[in-house]
């Protein structure tokens, strides 16, 4: 059973504020007192997932569970979708703008990172129907 | 290396962390994609970038780095220090460039982070 759940709403194309949620969730893991390693390796998912929906998505939400002996992260928006969730895991494919690449990301390494990262990853998508990401990490 | 010794080879300015200079670096990652930079750990490890925006600042705190050192004389933002010092982090800036500081360090002995690998 979850010992708490918060939702954080994610705005697109404000890079200046991307990566502020993710920052909230390091914070918050660390203030909980989990393991170094477990807070990296959801930082850096929430971090890159975040990135995602403020380069590709519409607006969107974070929602982060956590349990005892797990965390999930579930991120929805409402974005264009992803056309073929198979060829956006491969590392190095990105339709990110030139935008996205001056902040330092859009090198289609995030959901490759996410995977690697974390202890199972579920993309759910469809071109038109927006993105939901869910991740989720054994503690 | 402990940072101060980094500081005195890539002759660097301090942003943030004066008090910190004493701590000990076990590797050095240099990037400019900060995918690159969040693929693994980067505990006890000085990162280089020439991205001078609040996100070089954010990867090196999620990703656990212990100091990040902005190349070609890049001057950091008062967000950036803000959020350096917030999260304990040193914010260093070199006149050198990417290559030039890494060659430096590497010179000095300090490694990269696939130094368990066998060479």
């Amino acid at each position: 059973m979850a010992i708490l759940t918060k939702s954080y709403p994610i705005k697109a194309r404000d890079y200046l504020k991307a990566g502020e949620i993710s920052m909230g969730v390091h914070g918050l893991l660390k203030k909980i007192g989990f393991a170094t390693e477990l807070i990296r390796r959801v930082s850096i998912c929430a971090y890159e997932a975040e990135m995602n929906v403020v380069m590709h998505g519409g607006d969107g939400v974070m929602t982060i569970e956590i349990g005892e002996d797990y965390v999930n992260i579930t991120i929805k928006d409402s974005g264009p979708g992803i056309e073929d969730v198979s060829l956006a895991m491969k590392e190095g494919f990105s339709t990110a703008s030139e935008e996205a690449r001056q902040m330092g990301f859009g090198a289609g390494m995030g959901l490759p990172n996410i995977k690697k990262n974390s202890d199972s990853l579920d993309v759910i998508s469809a071109k038109g129907k927006g993105t939901e990401v869910r991740i989720g990490f054994v503690a | 290396m402990r940072l101060s010794e980094v500081k005195r080879i890539l002759k660097a300015q301090v942003a943030t962390g004066e008090d910190r200079l004493d701590m000990e670096i076990m590797a050095g990652a240099g990037g400019d994609l900060m995918s690159d930079i969040l693929r693994g750990p980067k505990e006890g490890v000085l990162l280089l970038s020439g991205l001078n925006n609040i996100q070089s600042v954010r990867t090196a705190v999620i990703a656990g780095a212990s100091a990040l050192i902005l190349v070609r004389d890049k001057i950091p933002d008062d967000d950036m220090k803000d959020q350096a010092r917030e999260n304990g982090l040193p914010l260093l800036t070199t006149p050198f460039t990417m290559f030039t500081a890494c060659g430096r360090l590497f010179s000095a002995g300090l490694r990269g982070v696939e130094k368990k690998r066998p060479e």
